[in-house]
């Protein structure tokens, strides 16, 4: 439960003017939150919802009252427990995606939980992020939790860290206290080989540095928190060298009066990396059969090139057996076909462990295909990164370097170079269950 | 060409998202379909659809299910935009639920047949053997909303667990399903109410005439103002009265709320929208403000 807190009252005159109509030529920025019961991250969430004005009168009429009936004040920590549970409980369960918009960004945020039991919460949620925030109490320093979070972010590849270093103003703003938390954390940091690292002296209870620059930090020079969320450079982020293209349907138009269509074939899906360009010689994959890109069909008709994340449709000027599952790329750069995979995998069930021998199935871009686990290489210890190589099993929340055979070949990239292509999951064929997720290490 | 060209706009991106998630599914799944209720989040999610399998027709059809308690002016929009979009319109209707004796009418002056919906909108799951229904359910609608996954399973019983529910990562969904279950699928998960008006000014979408300020019999209860239609049940202390208003949701009739408003047009809509200062569901919705946990209840049993 976070600290009883009272609602930021002022808004900045920069956020007021906020014109609707931009919103059509603003970018997304994804980020993810990590920090656990204490460290205040509810509070700095509802700070930046509520500055920006994402809290509305009923939701914060709502929060008061709530407040109210448990004798609090006003406890912005309950505007991201959405779940009656979580209310009784006075915990966060599951991952809550918030939204929030400036003139310059939409954001969203995954708020994961902190507690160790819920590493599967926030690897669900920086699957996809942008940026991570880590908190960190200024008073207590950098805690075992800051390394699990720092760890976790880094193995998703999450491309942008930003260490919020909360509660600045129970140690006075003291600039030695804030130094020695950036120190120990960038030692860590560089044993991670983490990418792009940030850090910020905030207190979200009184905002300093959330929204605007604060007097109490002088010493300070560096953005706010929402001025480094808005400028964050995230384009060159995406892979543009290699070109994937997962096959994900196959769209012949039947019985259409238009004799135009009656031979369309086009292959939709996602582009997962690089660009495509009409003209462009391509390979399919599994055939090894080149073709050349015809047409490139967006969701308003016809363009020159497709980019990631774009959903696009191509035609291809030969007729080649494809269909979903299969793989476009480039005659000289195609992604590894394996069946044989290594990959750092998070277990994610409390109803079974994973173990040497265990069956599975292993979905990854649009392909799914059983497996088997063939040997469990460690567990690594989230905390002290340590590998423990006597492990015979993963559970819950634990995560390992793990062997895997595959039964039909699949079209992959390391997980650090291509997210989309290095990334999997895992699911029990039994359950239909989501057991795990898997980041390839090592295709091949 | 240097990287800052390969950047997409926000409402591209969550198109481009949106157009990956529905393809996935019909690929995935044997029978899909789409819930379609004439309101604007629907007629968004029918575009996506649209463009997701063009210039092939959509491969499932759409599914209304109809309350009986509806504005006139939304049936009509419904049945012409079907028929403009090419689409097949399955109706599941709540008075036949009602006849066949499966639910019974609530009484009293708040009776609403917005609950009762589940019943009729499971049973038409399970006698069109659907495994997979399409919502334009948002997550910033509401906070039960805001933890539920894009594809979200369903029991034998149409219950959704909020404790137990697959992870999803990266753009992976866990599709797999026993018979008699089905999953609830929402691709406009990351979409908030201003980006789905951004969209539809970006596309052109005829939306229903009652989102528009327009001239209405209403009354007033719980600070809402109701429209004097026959099912709202308006008792004799609730005096009716000449409003002119717009409809920031269109759901069941005898619970949906106006809002005062002289927005006529599009751009005036959207200027509204981005300086109100109260949810949609808060602002227009009776079945939300029976308690904190209203919408948890009603997905916990099988609602959109």
């Amino acid at each position: 439960m976070t600290a009883p807190t009272t609602a930021p009252t002022t808004t900045p005159a920069a956020l007021a003017e906020t014109d609707p109509r931009d919103t059509r030529t603003m970018d997304l920025l994804r980020f993810a939150t990590a920090g656990s019961v204490d460290d205040g991250k509810s509070t700095l969430i509802g700070r930046l919802l509520h500055d920006s004005k994402a809290v509305f009168a009923d939701q914060l009429e709502s929060v008061e009252r709530t407040s109210a009936d448990r004798g609090e004040d006003t406890n912005l920590a309950l505007l991201t427990d959405g779940l009656r549970a979580e209310r009784e409980q006075g915990i966060t369960i599951d991952v809550a995606y918030r939204y929030f918009a400036t003139p310059r960004r939409k954001f969203i945020i995954a708020d994961t939980p902190g507690h160790i039991q819920y590493t599967r919460n926030m690897v669900t949620g920086a699957s996809t992020a942008d940026l991570a925030i880590i908190l960190v109490d200024a008073r207590k320093g950098m805690l075992e939790q800051s390394r699990r979070h720092a760890f976790l972010a880094t193995l998703l590849n999450v491309p942008h860290l930003v260490v919020a270093v909360n509660k600045m103003d129970l140690v006075d703003y003291d600039q030695d206290t804030y130094q020695k938390i950036v120190d120990d954390f960038s030692a860590f940091a560089a044993k991670l080989k983490a990418g792009d690292l940030t850090f910020i002296p905030v207190s979200a209870l009184n905002g300093d540095n959330v929204v605007e620059p604060s007097p109490n930090t002088p010493w300070y020079r560096g953005p706010s928190l929402l001025h480094h969320l808005e400028h964050v450079h995230i384009a060159s982020d995406r892979n543009l060298i290699d070109v994937r293209f997962p096959v994900q349907y196959v769209i012949r138009p039947q019985a259409t009066d238009d004799p135009e269509l009656h031979d369309y074939r086009g292959y939709a899906g996602q582009v997962a990396g690089g660009v495509l360009k009409t003209g462009d010689e391509v390979v399919h994959l599994p055939s090894g059969l080149t073709t050349t890109i015809t047409h490139i069909d967006g969701p308003n008709g016809p363009v020159p090139e497709a980019h990631p994340p774009m959903s696009v449709t191509l035609r291809l000027a030969d007729e080649i057996d494809i269909s979903r599952g299969d793989m476009i790329a480039r005659p000289n750069n195609r992604p590894k076909s394996v069946q044989d995979v290594e990959a750092m995998v998070c277990w994610m069930t409390p109803d079974q462990a994973l173990t040497p021998r265990s069956k599975v199935l292993l979905k990854h871009t649009t392909q799914t295909a059983k497996a088997m686990v063939k040997e469990l290489h460690y567990r690594l210890d989230v905390n002290t990164l340590h590998r423990d190589e006597e492990a015979t099993a993963l559970e819950l929340n634990e995560i390992g370097r793990v062997g895997l055979r595959v039964a039909a070949p699949l079209f992959a990239d390391e997980y650090t170079r291509n997210r989309l292509t290095g990334g999997f999951i895992l699911i029990d064929e039994a359950t239909d269950r989501t057991i795990g997720a898997g980041m390839i290490v090592s295709a091949g | 060409m240097t990287q800052s060209d390969y950047l997409l706009s926000q409402l591209d991106l969550l198109e481009a998202e949106s157009i990956q998630i529905i393809r996935e599914i019909a690929a995935e799944f044997e029978k899909p379909v789409l819930l379609f209720s004439g309101g604007k989040d629907s007629i968004v999610l029918l575009r996506l659809a649209q463009k997701a399998f063009a210039p092939a027709a959509l491969p499932f059809p759409v599914m209304h299910v109809d309350t009986g308690h509806n504005f006139p002016e939304v049936i009509e929009f419904r049945d012409r935009t079907v028929e403009e979009f090419g689409v097949r319109l399955v109706v599941a209707s709540v008075q036949d639920s009602i006849d066949a004796g499966r639910v019974q009418e609530e009484t009293g002056r708040r009776a609403s047949r917005n609950r009762l919906q589940t019943v009729t909108l499971l049973d038409a799951i399970e006698e069109h053997a659907f495994d997979a229904a399409f919502g334009g359910a948002r997550r910033d609608e509401e906070k039960a909303r805001a933890k539920e996954r894009v594809v979200s399973f369903r029991d034998d019983f149409g219950q959704w667990d909020p404790k137990n529910q697959r992870p999803e990562l990266w753009n992976l969904f866990n599709t797999r399903i026993k018979k008699g279950e089905h999953v609830r699928v929402f691709p406009l998960s990351n979409w908030t109410e201003l980006d789905i008006w951004d969209y539809i000014r970006r596309e052109e979408l005829e939306l229903p005439p009652i989102y528009f300020a327009h001239q209405r019999a209403v009354f007033e209860r719980d600070g809402m103002l109701l429209a004097d239609l026959p099912y709202a049940n308006r008792g004799d202390d609730e005096p009716p009265f000449e409003a002119t208003v717009r409809y920031r949701t269109v759901g069941d009739a005898s619970c949906t709320g106006a809002v005062e408003s002289s927005a006529t047009s599009l751009d005036e809509v959207i200027d509204e929208i981005a300086a109100t200062r109260i949810t949609e569901r808060g602002q227009t919705r009776a079945d939300d403000r029976s308690s904190e946990a209203a919408m948890e209840d009603r997905k916990k049993e099988g609602y959109f």
